[in-house]
């Protein structure tokens, strides 16, 4: 078993007793409880807490909040943004849209497969990098793009985003040395 | 004397960031008083960075490409020496930028203008001068009649006639009435809506306390994409800044008039972009359409009636309050009047929002504004309406742009997206790539829809991996009809077209595909293969050496081979070999 599921794993069976999260959890349910509609909105929240929507976390509000889990579930796996999965500490979001598709998105992503080893949707074994491929990101003429926590980067070419990946990956490894000395 | 700097998504992602760091060091440095305002995207986005240099006599200077050495330079010759930095220069007081002579600005009239987090600057900028007009002066009916005289239709993609859903939704009765903004823009190359977002939020509040006003609504809500985090972030900034200064909220003006807005995010689903699905997400359901009727006007939020309209129509609507119905009809066409923004992309040489009156043709649109193909390349086709949307081949380049003549060609107008193909684009490949969309995001509701297009895309899939068959063609153009006949909501209506209009225009690519196993624009992988022609390579190592599969050999200064069966086919090589041998070759 990895390391990510083993830790992902133990940060569920601790999800009543982790203050960090179990406080932002609680005030975020007293904000929509009693008001209707606010489902969407309340896993979005729950995502921001967490980073992903955890199994017993939608238990919990269908106990609570008094939904069918069936529903929760319903609509945690409508919507693209709910992710069912924790991601990994540098989230990649590479542009599929029409203008990166006609200006060569694919070739970016066999190349960042092919480095990673992970497939769309997969985090690497380390829990560095979680990559998914999404619709469009807006920034059509920077095509193609992809996004790293928030940051985009673009017009790219297969080097130049394995150049920002392979520097990501330095930068931890040297965190990682210099944290150990 | 001013500096205008561009901080749109597109801008800060281009480096608008370090370019406005740069600026405040050199004025720090050089102890200039020189006032620096943060602006949206004029639209520019090929130019990103942006820089406006605005003189004493308010001459504007704008420069393109800018980095924090052409900062430098900008600061010791034109500021500081007064000769402009010509090789950056895009449009200056005597030179006239090709990209925006062309262009007639209305719901972008302030994007790339003002400070979208200035209210001084929005108020300097008519802001609410046609709100506080409108509840003092005219009545609601007045309100959609001067509407009416604009002939402004929908700019969200069906082109539906706005004065008509406002009038309904005004006539319907309700003890509650909601108006919406539909700013889940889902359609992949289309990016006006986050652009005005971003740049001018005040204008798409306004236009919608408008609406409120004319269909007796107290409530709005914006629906927006996750994904347009800047947007979102003005917008609650602008709604702020509104309901301080009275602007939003109860008794506005001193009219008696109440109107709050508040923001809803849309948690990614493309079919949330039609009306009865938007309504099922805003009340907290998963996203899928309803049969019409009854339309939203009579039954839409929570069962009362609901108008929703997207950005861009929001953000004409102050305008033409100000102006005049008259105004904006004047310009466009007798059918499609007024102006509509377009976001060009693809293989343009000048990509970015241009807005333009309606009737220019596509050709004057893609070459006189977006400066034609990059790299000099030849013009392929024009995707026009995104998955809904179909291509435009070169011979109907002179197809006015207008609801009704792109309609004909088989595309939509959609909600502008304008993405350009040159020969490199295959368009097997691109039917395959929109039906991959379509299939991805159809809700599952209709049979046809969900069974139709992922058999479609099936064969799709097998035209472009070599292993299409006699009768495929026809096979897709029979279940496109089903398809098309078959969905309840413009999703599966229109899902088929990208495949139709290719068959109709480009049907020798298929043809290709199937009977030759060739792709004519050698982008299916399963049909082509990287060479290395031994004698053009040098055996430099350059292809070897970025070759993400590792599958190129060879001693130095000796030509290199590639193993066929380890190459992932993803062309590294081909950009990685130096220009001057020219080594690489696809078949």
């Amino acid at each position: 078993m990895s390391c990510t599921s083993q830790c992902s794993e133990q940060q569920e069976n601790d999800i009543h007793k982790d203050a960090k999260t179990w406080q932002p959890l609680q005030e975020l349910l007293a904000q929509y409880r009693g008001k209707k509609g606010s489902l969407v909105a309340i896993l979005q929240g729950v995502q921001t807490i967490y980073g992903y929507l955890p199994q017993q976390v939608m238990d919990y509000i269908a106990d609570t909040m008094k939904i069918k889990p069936a529903k929760i579930y319903g609509v945690a796996t409508f919507y693209t943004q709910f992710r069912l999965k924790p991601v990994g500490k540098y989230h990649i979001l590479l542009c599929q849209g029409t203008a990166c598709h006609v200006n060569g998105s694919e070739r970016i992503l066999t190349a960042i497969s092919e480095e990673l080893k992970i497939k769309p949707d997969e985090t690497t074994s380390d829990g560095l990098f979680t990559l998914d491929c999404v619709a469009c990101l807006g920034c059509c003429s920077l095509a193609p793009v992809m996004m790293i926590n928030g940051q985009a980067h673009g017009p790219l070419t297969p080097d130049k985003a394995l150049r920002i990946i392979r520097g990501l990956t330095a930068q931890e490894q040297q965190a990682c040395e210099g944290g150990s000395n | 004397m001013k500096i205008r700097i561009g901080l749109g998504s597109c801008g800060i992602a281009a480096g608008a960031l370090k370019v406005k760091e740069s600026v405040e060091a050199e004025i720090q440095e050089r102890k200039l008083e020189i006032e620096v305002q943060s602006t949206g995207c004029i639209g520019m986005c090929h130019a990103e960075p942006l820089l406006d240099v605005i003189d004493e006599q308010n001459k504007v200077y704008s420069y393109g490409y800018v980095t924090p050495k052409v900062v430098k330079q900008i600061f010791a010759d034109h500021i500081t020496g007064q000769s402009p930095v010509e090789q950056y220069l895009i449009s200056a007081p005597e030179k006239d930028c090709d990209f925006l002579a062309g262009q007639k600005r209305v719901a972008l009239r302030n994007c790339g203008i003002i400070n979208p987090e200035s209210f001084q600057d929005c108020i300097e900028h008519k802001g609410y001068q046609a709100l506080k007009r409108v509840v003092t002066e005219m009545t609601p009916e007045e309100v959609i009649s001067e509407i009416k005289q604009s002939g402004l239709r929908g700019r969200g993609g069906a082109g539906f006639p706005t004065w008509f859903k406002w009038d309904a939704a005004r006539k319907n009765p309700g003890d509650a009435k909601y108006i919406v903004c539909n700013a889940d823009e889902g359609d992949p190359g289309a990016f006006m809506d986050r652009s005005l977002m971003e740049g001018d939020p005040h204008s798409v509040l306004e236009g919608m306390a408008l609406a409120g006003y004319a269909v007796g609504a107290n409530q709005g809500f914006i629906y927006c994409r996750a994904e347009y985090p800047l947007a979102i972030q003005r917008a609650e900034l602008a709604i702020k800044q509104a309901e301080e200064r009275g602007l939003l909220g109860k008794n506005i003006f001193g009219s008696g008039f109440d109107f709050e807005i508040s923001i809803k995010q849309g948690a990614g689903a493309f079919v949330c972009g039609e009306e009865t699905a938007l309504i099922a997400s805003l009340e907290g359901e998963r996203g899928m359409p309803r049969l019409k009727p009854p339309f939203p006007a009579q039954s839409g939020y929570w069962e009362r009636p609901t108008n929703i309209n997207n950005v861009e129509t929001y953000a004409n609507v102050p305008w033409i309050l100000v102006n005049g119905g008259k105004a904006f009809s004047a310009m466009g066409t007798d059918k499609s009047p007024g102006t509509k923004v377009f976001a060009l992309a693809g293989k343009i040489k000048r990509g970015g929002l241009v807005e333009v009156p309606m009737g220019l043709s596509l050709r004057e649109v893609i070459f006189n504004i977006g400066g034609g193909i990059k790299d000099d390349q030849k013009f392929k086709a024009v995707q026009m309406g995104g998955p809904s949307g179909g291509c435009i081949p070169e011979e109907l380049l002179d197809t006015p742009v207008d609801y009704d003549s792109i309609t004909q060609t088989g595309a939509i107008m959609g909600s502008g997206g304008m993405v350009v193909m040159d020969e490199n684009t295959c368009m097997v490949d691109l039917a395959r790539f929109f039906l991959d969309f379509t299939q991805t995001e159809s809700c599952g509701k209709c049979v046809q829809c969900r069974i139709g297009t992922k058999r479609m895309l099936e064969i799709l899939e097998r035209i472009c991996d070599g292993e299409g068959r006699e009768g495929d063609i026809e096979l897709l153009e029979e279940i496109a009809v089903k398809v098309k006949e078959g969905s309840l909501c413009g999703l599966g209506q229109s899902a088929p077209n990208p495949v139709l209009t290719t068959i109709r225009y480009f049907r020798d690519e298929y043809e290709a595909h199937i009977r030759d196993k060739k792709c004519p624009a050698k982008q299916c992988k399963a049909l082509i293969t990287f060479q290395i022609d031994p004698e053009k390579c040098h055996g430099c190592g350059t292809c070897a050496r970025k070759c993400p599969a590792k599958c190129i050999t060879g001693e130095k200064k000796k030509p290199h081979v590639i193993d066929q069966d380890l190459c992932l086919k993803c062309g590294t090589c081909l950009d990685a070999c130096p220009s001057k041998y020219r080594a690489v070759t696809v078949e």
